[in-house]
C-alpha cells in the first residue's frame, strides 16, 4: 500500500521557518475528510493563499519550479502541534517525498514513515546550506539516497545522515507495520493471556456500564 | 532486564507493556485503552475494511464524537455537511466494527480526554491511546499515554499494539506552593516558557515535586495535557491517593476488591530512589505568576505584569524575523504591557481547562461581575458530566447572570472545527492549549492563560492581573 522510498533527485524547496506546526501545515478546518487524498491544494494553506484564497506571490511553492518541488528544507521542530497524519497526507498530496530539518516533533516524524515520506534530520548549518542549494531553482536538484544515506547537494558533496534502520528497512521495501507485527500474533496472544490472569481486575468496556 | 535497577515511573509502565523487543530494539508495545475519535479514525478503518481486518479488542477501545460538534441544541444535527459525514462515518463504523460508542446525545458525551478520566476508563499504570496529541492528559493518573496518527490508529485496532522504542527520561520537578490565583495552567506555561516547545523532544516528562503533588487531578491533567505543547512524548504523574480516591467509583473502574488488587499494584509503580533521569529541571512554583502568551507559540509566553518582547534584542536573525512575524500577526507592539492588550472573546473550556474544577474557578471570578461591554464570552464544558455537575452546582447561573455564554461540550473553540470560530483579526483571552496562526479560525489571535485569569479578562475587557481582583473559592 505504501510507496517505495529509495532515491529521489527532484527540486527542494527553502522553508527558512523553525518550529512549523501542523495546524501551518494543513489547517484544522480541512481535517473534515474521510480519505487520505486531496489535501495537497489545501497544504500550508494560510501561508500559502491570502483571505480571498488567491496565491500569495511570496511564497514559496507559488513560484515555478516550487510548484514541482518533491523535497522541502526547513528548520528546527519541523511539525509540532497535533497529531493529524492529515499532515503528511498534504505534503504526499502535494508531492513532496522528503522533509530535510535539523529535528522533528516525535508524532509528525513517526507519521511520515507511515506514508513512505523519508524526514531527514541534519544540523542547522548544514539545512541553511541546502537552502541556499535549493534557491538556486530546477538547475540544483538535490538527491537523496535513503539505501546509502547521503544526500547529494548540486556540486556533488555528499553529506551522510543517520537514520533508524528498522524504519528504514520498511522504507526501502515499502511495507506496512501491521503486517510486521502480525508475524509477532502468537507472542501478542501469550501476553493477552498472561495478562489477563496478572490483571484480572482490569475491566473489559462494554456500552454500557 | 535487571531487577536491581532502579526505575522510573515511565520504565515500569513501559516494561510491564513489552510484548516482544526485536532485534534493532524496538518494542511491540502493548495497549490497554484505545480512544478514538472522528477526525483521525475514518482511515484507519478503512484501511481495516480494505485489508478484511476485524478489530482485535473492541472491549479495550471506546468511541466518542468531540472535534467536529455544534455546542448548541443538539437534537437539532449537525448542520455543516463535512462535519456530519465525518460523524455518521464514525457511527458507521463503530457499528460495523462492534466498538463501544458514546453517543452524541448521551450524558457521558464530551472530550475524548475529559471523558476518558471521567469515566474511569482511563486508568493508573496503563498505556492509552488516541489518535490526538492531547492524549498526553491521561498521564495524570500515571498511565503511559500518547498521541498517535491515523496508521498507528488502524495498527492498534488491528493488532491491540504499536511497533515504539523506549523515550528517554526527563524530570520537571515544582517545589514550593502556587500563590493565591496561580494555577496548574500558570505552571505548565511556566514551564513551556522555560523548556520551549522542543524542550521535551523524544521524552517523556514526569512531573514532581510539592506544587505537583499538592495539585487535585483536575490540575495534573492541565498540566499533563500541555505536555505536548512542550514536545515530549508524554507527562506522567506518580498515582498517589488523591488518584486512587478519584478513581474509586468512576462507572468503568474496577470495584471492591479489584479495585483493591489494582491499587497494590499501582503503589509499586512510583519511581525507585536513584531512579536516573536523562534530563533534569527544578522550579519553584513560588516563583510562577499567572502566566499569558503574546505569540503564536505557546512557548512564547510571560508573566501577566510583563509586557510583548522586542525582537530588535534577539540576536539570531531567523529568530528575531519569526519573533516580528507573530508580532504582526498578533497585532502587537514590542515593550506594549500585557495588562494594556484589549480582548473580544473569551473561551472558557477544552480538553486542557474544561473539567468541573476550571468552571468553579471561573464562576468565582464571574460572580456579581458582568462581561465587559463588546466581549462575547463563552463556557464550554468538558463533557455532558462536567455540564450536569455544573448547573447542580448553580454555576451556569453565575455565569449567564454575568453575561457568559453556556453551551454544550465539545471541542469548541479550541480548534476551528466546529461552528464556535474567531472571525479574522478578533482577539481571544483562551484557557485552550494552542496559539498557533489560525488555530481558532482563520485570522485570529489567540492568548493562552488559565480559567480565572480568562474570567478576569473577560470582565475586565483586556488582559488582567487575577490577583488584583477579589473572588471567593467556589465549593
Amino acid at each position: 500500500m505504501m510507496d517505495k522510498f529509495t532515491t529521489l533527485t527532484a527540486v527542494a524547496a527553502p522553508l527558512p521557518l523553525a518550529n512549523v506546526d501542523t495546524d501551518k501545515i494543513i489547517p484544522a478546518r480541512f481535517l473534515k475528510t474521510i480519505k487520505r487524498t486531496g489535501l495537497g491544494v489545501h497544504l500550508f494553506d494560510t501561508l500559502r493563499y491570502d483571505a480571498d484564497g488567491k496565491e500569495r506571490a511570496e511564497f514559496v511553492l507559488n513560484s515555478e519550479p516550487y510548484r514541482h518541488a518533491e523535497i522541502l528544507v526547513a528548520f528546527e521542530n519541523f511539525g509540532c502541534g497535533s497529531s493529524r497524519e492529515h499532515a503528511p497526507w498534504a505534503l504526499l498530496d502535494f508531492g513532496i517525498r522528503c522533509v530535510i530539518a535539523p529535528d522533528f516533533a516525535d508524532i509528525f516524524h513517526s507519521n511520515c514513515f507511515k506514508n513512505g515520506i523519508l524526514p531527514v534530520r541534519l544540523p542547522h548549518e548544514v539545512c541553511a546550506m541546502l537552502m541556499d542549494d535549493a534557491r538556486m531553482g530546477g538547475n540544483a536538484r538535490l538527491t537523496v539516497d535513503l539505501a546509502r544515506q547521503v544526500v547529494v547537494r548540486p556540486n556533488g558533496e555528499e553529506i551522510p545522515f543517520e537514520i533508524d534502520p528498522f524504519r528504514r528497512h520498511l522504507l526501502l521495501e515499502g511495507l506496512d507495520d501491521i503486517g510486521q507485527t502480525l508475524q509477532h500474533a502468537q507472542n501478542i496472544d501469550g501476553y493477552e493471556a498472561r495478562r489477563a490472569t496478572e490483571q484480572s481486575w482490569l475491566p473489559a468496556i462494554t456500552a454500557q456500564a | 532486564m535487571s531487577e536491581s535497577r532502579p526505575r522510573t515511573l515511565f520504565d515500569k509502565v513501559w516494561d510491564s507493556h513489552v510484548v516482544e523487543t526485536l532485534p534493532d530494539g524496538t518494542c511491540i508495545l502493548y495497549i490497554d485503552r484505545h480512544l478514538v475519535h472522528e477526525v483521525t479514525s475514518p482511515q484507519a478503518f478503512e484501511g481495516l475494511r480494505m485489508a478484511g481486518r476485524k478489530v482485535r479488542r473492541p472491549d479495550a477501545t471506546i468511541a466518542v464524537v468531540d472535534h467536529n460538534v455544534p455546542t448548541t441544541d443538539r437534537r437539532l444535527g449537525i448542520a455543516e455537511p463535512e462535519s456530519r459525514l465525518q460523524v455518521e462515518t464514525l457511527e458507521h463504523n463503530v457499528a460495523e466494527f462492534g466498538v463501544p460508542y458514546v453517543p452524541l446525545l448521551s450524558a457521558r458525551q464530551g472530550i475524548v480526554h475529559i471523558i476518558g478520566p471521567e469515566l474511569g476508563i482511563s486508568l493508573p499504570g496503563g498505556t492509552i491511546v488516541c489518535g490526538d496529541s492531547h492524549t498526553s492528559t491521561h498521564g495524570a493518573l500515571g498511565a503511559l499515554a500518547f498521541g498517535i496518527g491515523t496508521s498507528e490508529v488502524e495498527h492498534v485496532l488491528a493488532t491491540q499494539t504499536l511497533l515504539q522504542k523506549p523515550a528517554k527520561n526527563m524530570l520537571v520537578r515544582v517545589d514550593g506552593t502556587l500563590g493565591a490565583g496561580c494555577t496548574a495552567k500558570d505552571i505548565v506555561l511556566a514551564i513551556i516558557g522555560r523548556i520551549g516547545t522542543a524542550g521535551g523532544t523524544g521524552h517523556v516528562i514526569e512531573y514532581a515535586g510539592a506544587a505537583i503533588r499538592a495539585l487535585d487531578m483536575a490540575g495534573r491533567m492541565t498540566v499533563c495535557n500541555m505536555t505536548i505543547e512542550a514536545g515530549a512524548r508524554a507527562g506522567m504523574i506518580a498515582p498517589d491517593d488523591t488518584t486512587f480516591a478519584y478513581v474509586r467509583g468512576k462507572p468503568y473502574a474496577p470495584k471492591d476488591a479489584a479495585f483493591a488488587q489494582a491499587v497494590a499494584w499501582w503503589r509499586t509503580l512510583p519511581s525507585d530512589p536513584g531512579a536516573v533521569y536523562d534530563r533534569t529541571v527544578v522550579m519553584d512554583a513560588a516563583d510562577i505568576a499567572p502566566q499569558v502568551t503574546w505569540g503564536t507559540s505557546p512557548e512564547t509566553v510571560v508573566p501577566i505584569t510583563g509586557a510583548v518582547p522586542d525582537p530588535a534584542a534577539e540576536p539570531d536573525a531567523a529568530r528575531r524575523a519569526q519573533m516580528q512575524r507573530m508580532l504582526d500577526y498578533m497585532a502587537l507592539s514590542p515593550g506594549q504591557r500585557m495588562q494594556d492588550v484589549t480582548i473580544d472573546a473569551v473561551f472558557i473550556g477544552s480538553c486542557t481547562n474544561g473539567r468541573i474544577e476550571d468552571l468553579r474557578a471561573a464562576a468565582a471570578i464571574a460572580r456579581g461581575r458582568h462581561v465587559a461591554p463588546g466581549v462575547r464570552a463563552m463556557v464550554v464544558p468538558g463533557s455532558g458530566l462536567v455540564k450536569q455537575q455544573a448547573e447542580a452546582e448553580g454555576l451556569d447561573r453565575i455565569l449567564t447572570q454575568a453575561g457568559f455564554e453556556w453551551r454544550e461540550a465539545g471541542c469548541s473553540m479550541c480548534l476551528g472545527m466546529n461552528p464556535d470560530k474567531l472571525a479574522p483579526g478578533q482577539r481571544c483571552a483562551s484557557t485552550s492549549n494552542r496559539n498557533f496562526e489560525g488555530r481558532q479560525g482563520p485570522g485570529g489571535r489567540t492568548h493562552l492563560l488559565s480559567p480565572a485569569m480568562a474570567a478576569a479578562a473577560a470582565v475586565a475587557g483586556r488582559l488582567s492581573d487575577v490577583r488584583e481582583m477579589a473572588w471567593r473559592e467556589m465549593a
